[in-house]
């Protein structure tokens, strides 16, 4: 039982990070860029959490759902958008969206009855959401309050921890890992809901973790090597904490792809955005790694 | 380090059981666990697991100051016509005063120690052109409001528990609003439709003096006010023409119930020792005359006064169904709510899609648990084993912790219990990493190991605590399902960091003193 993972990294490897970070910096900016172009152009797929609507997860009690009856019945009901969509396997399971009404909340509350009666009997109700005008603004505030106060306060503890140096660069990391993560939920169009927030902030802990562990690599190899220029320290510190890096992030993977394939409709929302932050990830590194060997 | 005190040995394996009690509840049915002592329950599950509607309610907070100008005003009438003053311009002043103007300065001296002491709390001003004016000051609104508020909350409470609903919870969120949750709930629509009325009943004498008609056309005398039928039925009116003053108010109520009169549903009531009086005097002094019902500024039904009705009891019929007879007397019995609600949010879930999604994120955590074991396994070996015991351990401790702490969980809670297992894997990799480096500067293998765990523990602390900063502002800031996922990451890092750093290192140590082996096993 000899570990294999011994025979495959044996040394500490010796990548030049540092001396790529021109087109590291051309690439990231291009990210951001492309992310405030298309938040600017396309903005978001909000989901009913934000913009406020109906959600109704249908289920036919016998047989499976006639969607194109269904988008009959539903679209001459004067809401507005109605979209369905199928999911699941057994054909019976149908998610309408309505889009949010115009007028107060009393006007959510009679579309919902709208919708019900004029489906009539033979269907089961498995979910139904209903978020007014106002609740959507205020989660949409709260949200974005609670990521950009847990961003300051992680820059605040870092600064507090190491030096002040460290706390703005991990501001600026982290920002910028959910300013790309913004990005891809824009540029897809996947549904952006409260989920998607949590999913966010996931990706912002991973992140200052990430940055945390070589941070105090960093701060070890400047009190162990005080001759050393900051250009190489920075580089071993990266380095010597790469197996880690590639490590941790494998074993997210696994979970988060286990949480895809078998964790449900409801966590579908979360699990693709995990995923896709994922590879986008694992493609920044291979893509740092190309340019490695380009250069 | 491998000499491990034995106090510590002990702390690591009395918590490890203490984990182990607490968090068994989870794996038994609910039979078995309704047996249970109170301190030793399975984790209480959120409504989209269990299954259960969410309603948010806010009051009206608005209505709650103009009720409170409508009253004043009534007052000032009152207090003005009794004294025989000529007035002008009685009405609401602003969004939180009321006016009238004295138009006799004889009156105006003569009445300014009555109209001071109309309502003690509030600011009056006399304006040399007889204009008086009464401001509430923002004190004794506010107070007015939380009152309503409380009230309010009373009252939900009282029509939800009518209902019979298993174990729902109501409480105040932030200033105005209400959060319903009811369990097994499955179609709210009853209680919504509950909740939605005032429910405000009172007896008003019908004025005779304009017809309805004449009303509409805006001749509608003051003191008077016209009010629609709550059933627009052929052969009865479509609105009346009421007094504002309330005879009787269904404040003064102690019962109502559904029964039959002619085969028809009514509801019977019956009021209380006063509200009876009250109700026997009204009905003596205007006998032949008709005596409004109005509920919700509608009127029921406005029968005759045949004669006083002095048993304190009496009969609302209207052309009611069962269902309608029931909820009227249900929501009499409760009382009036002091302002409308509104339903700000509502999410219901199903128990059967709960239970779908209790068993997905079982399964997923499952398939997520076996293959990282795997994964650790077949990269670090038997080290791999033993931090995979304590990510079990974790696991099982995360549990007991919730359960301990009566936290709720949440589907976004699991997400988070998985991604924490994520980040326990994380500290035992940075260890067992460093172990390797250490070694490879050329340390022994007791020495690397000792380096290891030490030099690995500073970067754990700091990685986690960053994380757990961000997860207690998640908690403190986040709503709904951001909340949840933060109170697992939190308790997810707390065990982690105990799994990774005692745990595995006991293991480790004493694994070491007992094989002593002569390469290091990574």
């Amino acid at each position: 039982m000899s570990s294999f993972y011994a025979r495959l990294i044996a040394r500490t490897p010796k990548f030049d990070f540092v001396g790529k970070r021109v087109p590291a910096f051309v690439v990231t900016g291009l990210i951001i860029l492309g992310t405030f172009a298309s938040i600017a152009t396309k903005g978001f797929n909000f989901g009913i959490d934000f913009a406020g609507g109906l959600l109704i997860e249908s289920q036919t009690i016998d047989g499976p759902a006639d969607i194109g009856k269904m988008r009959d019945v539903l679209g001459n009901l004067g809401l507005g958008e109605v979209s369905l969509q199928e999911f699941g396997t057994t054909g019976r399971d149908v998610m309408i969206r309505v889009q949010r009404q115009a007028g107060d909340e009393k006007a959510q509350m009679a579309a919902l009855a709208k919708v019900k009666e004029s489906l009539g009997a033979g269907y089961d109700y498995r979910r139904v959401e209903i978020v007014g005008p106002k609740v959507g603004e205020e989660l949409k505030r709260d949200g974005v309050l609670a990521v950009v106060l847990s961003v300051l306060a992680i820059a605040a503890y870092v600064w507090f921890r190491f030096e002040w140096q460290f706390g703005v660069g991990a501001l600026i990391a982290t920002f910028h890992d959910v300013i790309a993560t913004f990005g891809l939920y824009s540029i897809t169009g996947i549904e952006f809901n409260l989920t998607s927030v949590a999913a966010i902030l996931t990706i912002a802990g991973y992140s200052i973790n990430d940055t945390v562990v070589i941070y105090d690599r960093v701060r070890e190899n400047l009190r162990k090597y005080k001759a050393m220029s900051i250009y190489d320290l920075l580089n071993l510190a990266v380095n010597e904490t790469l197996a880690r890096t590639f490590l941790t992030v494998a074993t997210v993977f696994i979970t988060v792809v286990s949480l895809l394939v078998l964790g449900g409709e409801v966590l579908h929302g979360f699990s693709v955005a995990m995923l896709l932050l994922f590879v986008l990830l694992v493609l920044l590194v291979l893509l740092s790694f190309l340019l490695l060997l380009l250069l | 380090m491998l000499q491990f005190p034995k106090w510590k040995i002990v702390m690591v394996l009395l918590v490890s059981l203490a984990g182990l009690i607490w968090s068994a509840p989870n794996l038994l049915s609910r039979d078995v666990t309704d047996r249970l002592p109170s301190w030793l329950q399975p984790v209480s599950l959120g409504l989209d697991l269990q299954g259960g509607s969410y309603l948010l309610l806010e009051v009206d907070t608005a209505y709650v100051v103009r009720e409170h100008q409508a009253s004043m005003v009534e007052s000032l009438r009152t207090l003005l016509r009794k004294e025989k003053a000529k007035y002008a311009d009685l009405g609401a002043q602003g969004r939180d005063g009321v006016k009238v103007r004295v138009l006799d300065p004889a009156d105006r001296d003569r009445l300014r120690p009555d109209l001071r002491k109309l309502d003690p709390e509030a600011e009056v001003s006399f304006a040399d052109d007889g204009l008086a004016t009464f401001k509430f000051p923002e004190p004794v609104l506010n107070k007015r409001i939380k009152a309503a508020i409380d009230q309010s909350i009373e009252i939900v409470r009282r029509r939800v528990d009518e209902l019979g609903t298993r174990e729902p919870s109501i409480q105040r969120q932030g200033t105005d609003r209400i959060v319903v949750q009811l369990p097994g709930v499955k179609e709210p629509d009853r209680i919504k439709a509950l909740l939605g009325k005032t429910a405000k009943l009172t007896f008003h004498l019908v004025d005779d003096s304009v017809s309805p008609e004449e009303a509409q056309r805006g001749r509608l005398p003051a003191g008077s006010v016209l009010l629609p039928s709550a059933e627009q039925e052929r052969g009865l009116p479509s609105h009346y023409v009421v007094k504002k003053r309330v005879e009787v108010g269904g404040d003064m109520l102690v019962d109502a119930q559904p029964t039959f009169s002619n085969g028809q549903p009514v509801v019977s009531f019956r009021f209380s020792v006063a509200g009876g009086k009250k109700f026997g005097d009204a009905t003596r002094e205007n006998v032949n005359k008709l005596l409004a019902i109005v509920l919700d500024d509608k009127v029921i039904s406005a029968p005759k006064v045949n004669e006083p009705i002095t048993g304190g009891s009496g009969v609302i019929s209207g052309n009611f169904t069962v269902r309608q007879a029931q909820d009227l007397s249900l929501l009499l019995r409760a009382g009036a709510l002091p302002a409308p609600l509104q339903v700000l949010e509502e999410r219901t879930v199903g128990p059967d899609l709960g239970a779908d999604s209790i068993r997905s994120g079982a399964i997923a955590s499952g398939l997520g648990i076996i293959l990282v074991v795997i994964f650790m396994w077949l990269i670090y070996g038997i080290l791999g084993l033993m931090a995979n015991v304590a990510l079990v351990l974790n696991i099982i401790l995360l549990m007991a912790l919730l359960s301990i702490l009566g936290a709720t969980l949440t589907l976004p809670g699991i997400a988070g219990i998985v991604l924490t297992m994520g980040m326990a894997v994380d500290a035992n990799v940075l260890i067992y990493e460093r172990i390797r480096e250490e070694h490879r500067l050329g340390r022994g293998v007791i020495g690397a190991v000792q380096a290891g765990f030490e030099r690995a523990f500073g970067t754990i602390f700091d990685a986690n605590l960053t994380t757990l900063v961000a997860a207690a502002l998640l908690f403190q800031f986040g709503t709904g399902p951001i909340r949840g996922f933060a109170v697992t990451l939190t308790l997810g890092l707390i065990s982690s960091m105990f799994t990774a750093i005692m745990v595995t290192r006991l293991m480790v140590s004493l694994w070491i003193k007992w094989r002593r082996p002569k390469t290091l096993p990574l």
